[in-house]
């Protein structure tokens, strides 16, 4: 890889150094731990079996933190517990009384007794996201622990229920905006679109985690503190499913970034083309707002967007499409449509490597070709003329040279958003 | 399902036989009929949502839940009542008889886990703050006979309806399965355990993370599905290059699981494997076309070039994460018993055994199929030539293990040769020749054109039955 790939690498979610903002979420939930901590200190622990058994579920939780797609981490079981601790109304016939601060401490440091063993073995770790967990559980502890002293005396779950609802949801919503900052903050991606993704992608888990809490809540009030105990193998089945699925959802992804590379091992393109190409390809989509679905297709077409010249007997010189006619071009397009299409699922992405080819500004507008694919077909462009050159001359020519062509065959949309990159690129230096 | 045998419709009548007779027994007494209802509703939920787990309609559903709650809260007969409920269940997977027979097994799963509740001295009714935590033992016997009665009855339907030439062994009924199972059985205590402060609302608020988990469920599956479908595509990629290898990873891959399954390799194992078999000429990628697609002798260099390939296939794989196992199968997947083979010259049990195993498939498969430089093998004489080799070229272990799967299952080889001919010549040759479904030899045998010295015969200068 040569150091311009390893800039574009930079534009990920970086594993171990904090930005200033996710920094300052740390700093935030820190002196909100330390708070807590002291008071509950100076008015001493209320109930301390509750707040050792609901702790220790928590930090078992953390322990089997949870990747899900798109580099997030999660860790269902301990915001569970930690939820579920948080709403606690009796445990068996005695009310629970004990305060937002103390459901604060027991949150914060179970989740770091659960985070050490991932730190013994060199994991990351995951501040930031333990950061927001905590700000979220601190949120619904805030709002509900004065209410559940009302609600003790003589009240029903359709009392309870609504009020239990609204603060898990607000609790879904605290955690996604935080996370939807932090992506802002690194990626660069526009809050709106972050924060979507962010709830969709935490839809799923959060629902099962809110409807989770609530369970173990209302279990503490019949089977006392052993609910906490049953309730871990239920939810530990839904986290085995879903560390599967993102497990081959992360397979799959690296599956298709290693055979894009055919192409190289054949002489086809030069060595580190595909990957290049589609990291450029997604920080333009991302700039230019693209949501997190339409991205990942993106990226499974900017890999294979050269695929179809396995079908050429003998390799271009160089493997620089751009340099070929334009009836090549679209022979290759197609024959690479066609292979991505055998494999039936990714039909979107074998349209947009179809369309590669096809000039961005055709008269008949309707027959314009997908965002995808004009950025592709530039990022490609651009790869190709710079290649694994690092100079900024030579990017900024690059960017002037699609420029000129701007007027049929790049989106000029696209090639702003590449400049704007490539400038940004240069100042910040690899 | 489509024809079942006199045995299997009286393993069927049996079931549902015994089911009703216990219901018909009774006590009805005590029994809370709106709790009755309730889970019943819940079980129609969750079997209207049942996931399939292979393509002979083998499917599973979180039925144990509703089942379980009801072992606590009614009873075994209740249980066996709300078991019944399967009938009722909206999904288009069964036929009538299979919908009959799971019904049955159901009811009788959860009467027998209500009374092996009751024998390890769980009490009925709606549990109290003081039942806890000592329902936990009786509901974890419960939980466990329910889901050994659920296996065992299913395993026995499974094993007469079968059909001809699939194994036993292959029946989908295994330990994650089986702990999943009871891991969703956990949810029953939960049922039963909020019923006195939620009542009937219960069941929908536990819904909500058993479907979560359904569907991630689902998700993996069709990932997966994804996922193999474009490895595949990738390799026919691939395969373009060389027009005589079409089908050939696939056929190896298929090859390797037989083999894999025979020898009874973990299923995890079994899932590298399958992807080594599509892989494991990725890397030919980087060896010249006109060499592939050369029809005469090689030179020194030509065969230089070539023996890189599982080099090359191993660089391109080497970032998929995928059991360290299927990467020393792709690399090693040329090399010989004896120690002559590439690229490393490993002898024995030097080399990986996800390579012998891929060595053989691989061999098999390119001396059943068309080749630049001859025609297709039957697969007779392929077996035959498996066996001269084995203990030099080849594993004997599974040469053994391939042909044993061979002559059960058949084999599959390349479309558009004539069956008939090659089925009959391969009947001749095999000791047992019945179940042989297909297999793609044809029979250009007789007339194939062997170029001397060719790299699939045996008495060439470097002997290598088989591919390149």
């Amino acid at each position: 890889m040569s150091v311009v790939a390893r800039r574009y690498e930079h534009r990920g979610l970086p594993r171990h150094a904090l930005d200033s903002g996710q920094s300052l979420l740390v700093i935030f939930a820190g002196l909100l731990l330390i708070a807590s901590v002291a008071q509950t200190a100076v008015v001493g622990v209320r109930d301390v079996r509750a707040a050792v058994a609901f702790g220790a579920l928590i930090a078992f939780g953390e322990l089997l933190r949870l990747n899900l797609p798109g580099d997030r981490e999660a860790a269902p079981i301990a915001t569970a517990g930690a939820l579920a601790y948080a709403l606690l109304l009796r445990v068996g016939d005695i009310p629970a009384r004990h305060s937002p601060q103390q459901v604060i401490a027991v949150a914060a440091i179970g989740m770091m007794i659960g985070a050490l063993p991932h730190l013994a073995v060199g994991r990351p770790a995951g501040l930031s996201a333990m950061a927001a967990r905590v700000l979220a559980v601190a949120c619904v502890a805030v709002l509900f622990r004065p209410l559940a002293a009302a609600l003790v005396i003589g009240s029903r779950w359709w009392s309870e229920l609504p009020a239990m609802l609204t603060l898990v949801v607000l609790a879904w919503l605290v955690e996604a905006v935080i996370a939807a900052l932090i992506r802002t903050d690194v990626l660069r991606a526009r809050f709106g679109v972050a924060l979507l993704d962010e709830l969709r992608v935490q839809l799923p888990v959060g629902t099962a985690v809110g409807a989770s809490a609530l369970l173990i809540a209302f279990a503490a009030e019949v089977m006392g503190l052993a609910a906490v105990a049953v309730f871990a193998a239920p939810l530990l089945v839904t986290q085995v499913a879903l560390r599967r699925y993102t497990g081959i959802r992360a397979t799959y992804l690296q599956t298709v970034r290693a055979l894009a590379r055919v192409t190289e091992i054949g002489g086809y393109v030069e060595t580190g083309h595909s990957a290049r190409v589609s990291r450029l390809a997604v920080a333009v989509g991302r700039e230019l707002g693209m949501p997190e679905p339409a991205l990942l297709e993106l990226e499974y077409a900017a890999l294979m967007h050269d695929i179809g010249q396995l079908s050429l007997r003998d390799p271009i010189p160089g493997g620089a499409t751009v340099l070929v006619t334009r009836e090549e071009q679209r022979r290759i397009a197609e024959y690479g449509a066609e292979v991505i299409q055998q494999a039936r699922v990714l039909d979107t992405v074998a349209d947009i490597v179809r369309r590669q080819s096809d000039p961005c500004r055709p008269a008949d507008r309707s027959q314009e070709p997908p965002l995808s694919s004009r950025i592709i077909r530039a990022a490609n462009a651009f790869d190709d003329l710079v290649g694994s050159s690092v100079e900024p001359s030579r990017a900024a020519a690059a960017v002037q040279r699609l420029r000129l062509d701007t007027a049929s065959e790049y989106d000029p949309q696209v090639v702003e958003a590449l400049s704007r990159l490539v400038s940004r690129r240069s100042l910040f230096g690899p | 399902m489509s024809r079942l045998s006199r045995v299997a419709w009286l393993y069927i009548g049996a079931v549902m036989a015994v089911a009703a007779v216990v219901i018909a027994r009774g006590p009805f007494a005590g029994i809370q009929w709106q709790a009755v209802a309730v889970l019943g509703l819940l079980l129609i939920a969750c079997e209207s949502s049942a996931t399939l787990l292979d393509t002979r309609g083998l499917a599973w559903s979180a039925n144990s839940i509703a089942s379980l709650a009801a072992v606590i809260l009614v009873g075994p007969v209740g249980a066996a009542i709300v078991g019944c409920c399967t009938l009722l269940g909206v999904r288009r997977g069964p036929s009538p008889p299979q919908r009959l027979f799971n019904t049955g097994m159901f009811a009788l799963s959860a009467y027998l886990a209500g009374r092996a509740f009751l024998l390890f001295g769980g009490r009925v009714g709606t549990p109290q703050p003081s039942s806890f935590p000592a329902i936990i033992a009786p509901f974890a016997g419960a939980a466990a006979v329910h889901v050994i009665v659920n296996f065992s009855l299913l395993r026995g339907v499974l094993r007469l309806t079968r059909e001809p030439g699939v194994p036993p062994g292959r029946i989908g009924l295994d330990l994650k399965l089986l702990l999943t199972d009871l891991g969703y059985g956990a949810f029953g205590v939960l049922i039963a355990a909020l019923w006195s402060v939620l009542g009937p609302f219960t069941p929908v608020l536990v819904l909500i993370p058993v479907f979560v988990a359904r569907w991630a469920v689902a998700q993996f599956a069709a990932q997966q599905r994804a996922y193999e479908a474009t490895v595949s595509a990738l390799c026919q990629a691939v395969e373009t290059k060389d027009f005589y290898t079409r089908g050939h990873s696939e056929r190896v891959s298929r090859g390797s699981v037989m083999i894999a399954k025979e020898i009874g390799m973990r299923a995890e194992r079994v899932e590298a494997i399958r992807y080594a078999g599509m892989l494991h000429d990725v890397g030919k990628l980087g060896v010249p076309t006109s060499v592939l697609q050369k029809s005469g002798a090689l030179t020194d260099d030509e065969y230089a070039a070539i023996q890189l390939h599982p080099m090359r296939g191993l660089d391109i794989v080497r970032e998929i994460g995928f059991l360290d196992e299927a990467l020393a199968g792709i690399m090693h997947h040329h090399e010989r018993i004896d120690g002559t083979g590439y690229p490393m010259g490993l002898a024995g049990d030097e080399i990986p055994e996800f390579a012998r195993v891929l060595g053989v498939a691989d061999a098999f498969d390119a001396m059943t199929s068309d080749r630049s430089y001859r025609g297709a093998r039957p697969v007779c004489e392929a077996i035959a030539e498996l066996r001269k080799w084995a203990g030099t070229q080849f594993d004997p272990a599974f040469v053994d293990a391939f042909i044993t799967a061979i002559e059960r299952d058949g084999w599959k080889g390349p479309e558009g040769a004539p069956r008939g001919t090659g089925q009959a010549v391969a009947g001749d040759c095999l000791t047992s020749g019945e179940g042989l479904v297909a297999n793609g030899a044809n029979g250009m045998a007789a007339a194939s054109g062997k170029v001397p010295g060719g790299l699939d015969d045996p008495t060439g200068p470097l002997p290598a039955v088989g591919s390149l």
